[in-house]
């Protein structure tokens, strides 16, 4: 694994949760730097560089809320596993939602894992550094495709 | 978040015995139960998930690992056919394997491989890893049911 920091895009409305991700991943074993946008517009435009985010990076890791302003996280999901540069990037499905046909589908769109936010703190917080030392510590991510 | 009556379904698809043993030491001793049944080659591993022959009565697993390099089908060609099947895709394919090569890790995502998990050579760290890959896979994700047949 390259000693430089890994990065993660979360893709997520919720201005807590978004907080409490960032604190999870700034105590993290491994050097990151998480790039955040709200809504399933600003998802895919940070993804293809397109607008403001023409210099930024393609991130090594996503983390995709399923409810979201503008356009679904399903819709995101399935634009990126759908898109011959960006499938491979893996994408972790954390929402709120425990509805099993949310489950088969975000599987069925090749979500690469799907996790149910826990409302407790604490919880939440054990999920996101799980989801960091699966992830970070013992999966090896892709390389980003050569341009 | 524990299922102490129905054990979670492992499908093991992995040639060498001594990974295969310690993998089922691995997860023996795990928080979360569950079942391990192991096939040896790629054909096995698509009899087992198309319920063929002699596995006419096994269950559909809730989560695949997959060794790589297997004889008489390759693990891609595994990975392939069930990423490609509607009723088989749903299921997490988690990739552990001795290859580092880029364009095997590049390669197995453009698949749809849920995850790439390198193995490691030294006995513990193999242990770590599988216990990495159950804390994640079996206490943490929420896996698919089994499709209603």
């Amino acid at each position: 694994m390259s000693n430089t920091s890994i990065d993660i895009l979360l893709v997520e409305d919720n201005p807590g949760d978004v907080r409490l991700t960032m604190e999870a991943l700034h105590d993290a074993n491994v050097p990151n730097t998480l790039h955040v946008v709200n809504n399933g517009v600003e998802a895919l435009a940070f993804l293809r560089r397109e607008g403001q985010y023409k210099g930024e990076l393609i991130p090594e890791l996503i983390l995709l809320d399923l409810n979201l302003p503008r356009k679904s996280g399903a819709e995101v999901l399935a634009e990126i596993k759908a898109d011959d540069k960006l499938r491979r990037i893996p994408v972790v499905v954390l929402t709120t939602s425990q509805a099993e046909q949310d489950v088969v589908r975000s599987y069925n769109l090749y979500a690469n894992a799907y996790v149910v936010k826990p409302v407790e703190l604490e919880q939440f917080i054990s999920v996101v550094k799980s989801i960091e030392n699966f992830w970070l510590e013992v999966v090896r991510l892709p390389p980003e495709e050569k341009q | 978040m524990t299922r102490i009556s129905k054990p979670i379904e492992i499908l093991l698809v992995e040639d060498n015995p001594g990974d295969v043993r310690l993998t089922r030491e691995a997860l023996y001793d795990a928080r979360v139960n569950n079942s391990l049944h192991v096939v040896n080659d790629g054909v096995e591993a698509m009899a087992f998930l198309h319920r063929e022959g002699q596995y006419a009565d096994a269950i559909n697993p809730e989560l695949i690992l997959l060794d790589l390099n297997l004889p008489k089908k390759s693990g891609v060609e595994v990975l392939a056919e069930i990423k490609a099947d509607e009723i088989l895709r749903r299921i997490p394919v988690v990739v552990l394997t001795t290859s580092h090569a880029e364009q095997d890790i590049v390669r197995s995502y453009n698949l749809h491989a849920n995850a790439y998990v390198v193995k490691p050579v030294d006995l513990e760290q193999f242990i770590t890893v599988i216990k990495s890959i159950e804390g994640f896979w079996l206490e943490v994700v929420r896996l698919p049911l089994d499709d209603k047949q």
